[in-house]
């Protein structure tokens, strides 16, 4: 089918414009021309014959949002998740942009497969995709990656996934050498022998189920060095999923010293605790594991002070077959583009009383600025490229895993009802969703 | 001849499809558990050791892990009952590269099986099969978690000795954090009001235990005389390769039961052991065949408890006939 040419002019009219990068939260009218943000405000009846209005009354009007830890599978397990689908999930969640972990098959650790995952973004042909290249060369912890090549290729930030570099020598190089290229080191704190064959909270839960757990420790342990790294070096550091209170302490301390470090959380170790595993169920075993009622609590006052920088979801599709060999022998992780911005608004807004500008800050402006995309996007302001998510803030929904758009399934919010569904999305301007429903021609199947 | 009334002439009640812990049961179903024992435990008594309360049933006994004793026990339990038993037995391994638990247990359901007693190394496993069968899923056994019916014939054996479980102090001593065996058995006893000690060195033992309501002593000799009842746990030599105790030798020393500290315990102090005993270490041998011991009771009382869980499981659907046919509903 041949792509609609888009008409040059585009106008937002009568939304709710929050752009939390210019601290903007009024209703008015969005002009996009082309794949740009050209005024926003009250614009009066365009004098133009080619500008497209749409109304978007009684909805909030958002710079599209920035996932800044997403899994996609690809290259290696096309079966859990591709570029592709990822990318469909991310528009249904009003996701535009995404940074993809390098913990693939083979490893992000090269020029070549990053270059290969911005193709493949390309080919999907929906959200800005980009890589997060490798610390070490196969994930391994033991040999820098080529940082400068990866960097060239697209990388945005760096980091070794789920496997924390164990020697903090390596890390030590590592944020040193991420410091030419002005582009963060993600750490996943979890000191490996703290956490041994743990599948959940050390706690209450975990004995009562019988189950081997993971200590909180396992994670300020390893948070403690790389703050303590971070600072000598003086290089960037951004702490991938925290889950404990013992982590936002850590956290709050090194950014009172001044240390160049920033942290994120995924809306499941905010809203969830590790009671949900009390049914076995293997969609909430996840890494680092969900905490208790306490940890969770610390994370939101950590969002709301602003030592937590960033929400992101850490999607992390896995097959049915895999979360079917039951809770200790499933993979850690869980899906979570498609309810990134539902759970996280309703939460944070409805049960913590968040203004809604903080709640989307913290999905646009701030992973906008430590990727160092911050000069295009995660803005409304004019001259920024127009990725803009439309929101229903007003009707409840509920989550259902058969509705998505990822291939897997395993999510944690299954039947949670929020608010803050995707209406309409926009990406470089063009309209990837309208009402809820994919724009034909947008998005072909990914070629091999 | 099937009990339908305890002792006090009340009907008994169960509801359950599955036992799968001692966890989520009332005190008030324990205590049937171990009247409708009582009752079983008489027909082992007979020259016929039979009874036809599972008859046309069939029972499959699926382990995935070694174990010889309750997969006997069971196995005795379901023919006394008239019950046809099948054994499968296979190794975790094979489940977790191929086919699923899920699968596994699909299949042996396809072929008409009523109850599926399930040994399983995965804490859990038990839950995941009862929510996929619409069979009875009686826990042998699962990961770390539980163990019923050992806490079960534990109880049964306390109880028949002393009379009550009420007010006793029970120390369970060995590698409690770990052992399924100690988990329900602190369930049970404290939903029938006994004292529970959680002993062993702190790597075996943590604090935290002290959350499911156990009193948690890292000093054996210090409880000796105030102790009514021990259940030695048998400790894995593999603890010691993953280093959680310097060696067993210390164990022993430290937490072992001999005839020294036996001179130190009540006259009227029980001994368990779930077993299979490793003679020497957690227990000697002197202590375990000495006169305070219960080690064989606890067998013996392990196939009554078995049966009555197998026939309370197996006769859920249909109320058991002769209370049907009483007229003695409210």
């Amino acid at each position: 089918m041949k792509p609609q040419r888009p008409t040059r002019f585009t106008l937002l009219s009568g939304g709710r414009i929050v752009d939390p990068a210019t601290g903007r939260d009024e209703v008015g009218d969005l002009l996009l021309e082309r794949d740009r943000i050209v005024s926003l405000g009250r614009i009066p009846s365009p004098p133009r014959e080619d500008v497209e209005t749409l109304s978007v009354d009684g909805l909030v009007v958002a710079p599209g949002l920035i996932d800044m830890h997403v899994h996609l599978r690809e290259p290696g397990n096309a079966e859990e998740e591709t570029i592709w689908s990822g990318s469909r999930a991310a528009i249904a969640g009003g996701v535009t942009t995404m940074a993809c972990f390098p913990n693939t098959e083979p490893a992000v650790d090269n020029d070549a497969a990053a270059e290969f995952v911005v193709l493949q973004g390309k080919r999907a042909g929906l959200a800005n995709v980009y890589p997060v290249g490798a610390v070490t060369l196969g994930r391994e912890g033991l040999r820098l990656a080529e940082m400068g090549g990866l960097a060239r290729a697209g990388a945005v930030a760096f980091s070794d996934a789920d496997r924390t570099i164990r020697s903090a020598e390596v890390m030590r190089r590592g944020l040193l050498y991420a410091k030419m290229f002005d582009l963060p080191v993600i750490s996943h704190c979890e000191d490996p022998d703290l956490r041994g064959v743990g599948v959940m909270n050390y706690g209450k839960v975990a004995l009562r189920l019988g189950l081997p757990g993971i200590p909180d420790v396992a994670e300020d342990i390893v948070l403690a060095r790389d703050l303590l790294l971070a600072e000598i070096t003086q290089g960037r550091l951004h702490v991938g999923h925290m889950s404990t209170r013992g982590s936002v302490r850590l956290l709050r301390e090194a950014k009172s010293k001044g240390v160049a470090v920033t942290g994120e959380v995924t809306p499941p170790h905010f809203a969830l605790t590790e009671e949900s595993l009390l049914n076995y169920d293997p969609n909430f075993k996840l890494v680092p594991p969900l905490r208790t009622a306490a940890d969770a609590e610390a994370l939101v006052e950590g969002l709301r002070d602003g030592v937590i920088d960033v929400i992101c979801s850490g999607h992390a599709p896995h097959s049915l077959e895999e979360k079917e060999l039951g809770l200790v022998y499933a993979p850690p992780g869980a899906v979570g583009l498609e309810s990134l911005f539902c759970v996280s608004y309703t939460v944070l807004s409805e049960r913590y009383g968040f203004p809604l500008i903080r709640v989307l800050e913290k999905m646009t402006i701030q992973p906008a600025k430590i990727l160092k995309l911050a000069g295009d996007r995660g803005s409304l302001e004019p001259g920024k490229v127009a990725d803009i998510a439309v929101f229903d803030v007003s009707t409840e929904r509920s989550i259902h895993a058969s509705r998505f758009q990822s291939k897997s399934r395993n999510t944690c919010f299954e039947g949670f009802r929020g608010k803050g569904s995707a209406v309409h999305v926009f990406v470089g301007g063009r309209a990837v969703l309208r009402n809820g429903e994919f724009v034909e021609a947008s998005g072909t199947p990914s070629a091999p | 001849m099937v009990p339908t009334e305890d002792n006090a002439g009340r009907r008994l009640e169960w509801g359950r499809k599955d036992l799968l812990g001692l966890e989520e049961l009332s005190r008030q179903e324990i205590l049937t558990i171990l009247d409708v024992a009582e009752g079983f435990r008489e027909v082992s008594t007979r020259s016929v050791k039979k009874v036809p309360a599972l008859r046309g049933k069939v029972i499959v006994n699926l382990f995935f892990e070694a174990s010889t004793r309750t997969r006997i026990s069971f196995e005795l339990a379901g023919t006394r009952l008239s019950a046809d038993v099948i054994n499968f037995t296979g190794s975790s391994s094979s489940t977790v590269k191929g086919e699923t638990l899920n699968d596994t247990a699909r299949n042996v359901e396809a072929m008409g099986v009523d109850i599926v007693v399930l040994r399983h190394p995965c804490s859990g496993a038990a839950y995941q099969l009862s929510r996929v069968l619409n069979a009875s899923i009686v826990n042998a056994g699962d990961g770390s978690h539980e163990h019923p019916t050992q806490a079960l014939l534990d109880i049964f054996t306390i109880r028949e000795r002393r009379g009550r479980i009420e007010g006793l102090k029970v120390a369970i001593v060995g590698d409690v954090s770990h052992s399924r065996v100690a988990r329900s058995n602190i369930w049970g006893l404290q939903k029938l009001g006994a004292e529970v000690y959680a002993v062993g060195p702190p790597t075996l033992v943590p604090r935290g235990l002290t959350k499911l309501g156990v009193r948690v002593s890292h000093h054996l000799d210090d409880l000796l005389p105030e102790i009514d009842v021990f259940n030695m746990l048998r400790i894995q030599t593999e603890r010691q390769d993953q280093g959680l105790f310097p060696t067993i030798r210390e164990y022993s020393r430290l937490f072992g039961l001999n005839s020294e500290r036996m001179r130190r315990v009540k006259p009227e102090a029980l001994v368990l052991h779930p077993g299979p005993i490793n003679r020497g270490v957690e227990i000697t041998p002197d202590v375990a065949d000495g006169p305070q011991s219960v080690i064989l009771d606890q067998v013996t009382n392990g196939l009554a408890v078995r049966m009555a869980v197998l026939y309370l499981v197996g006769n859920r659907m249909a109320a058991p006939p002769v209370v049907a046919s009483s007229g003695a509903r409210e």
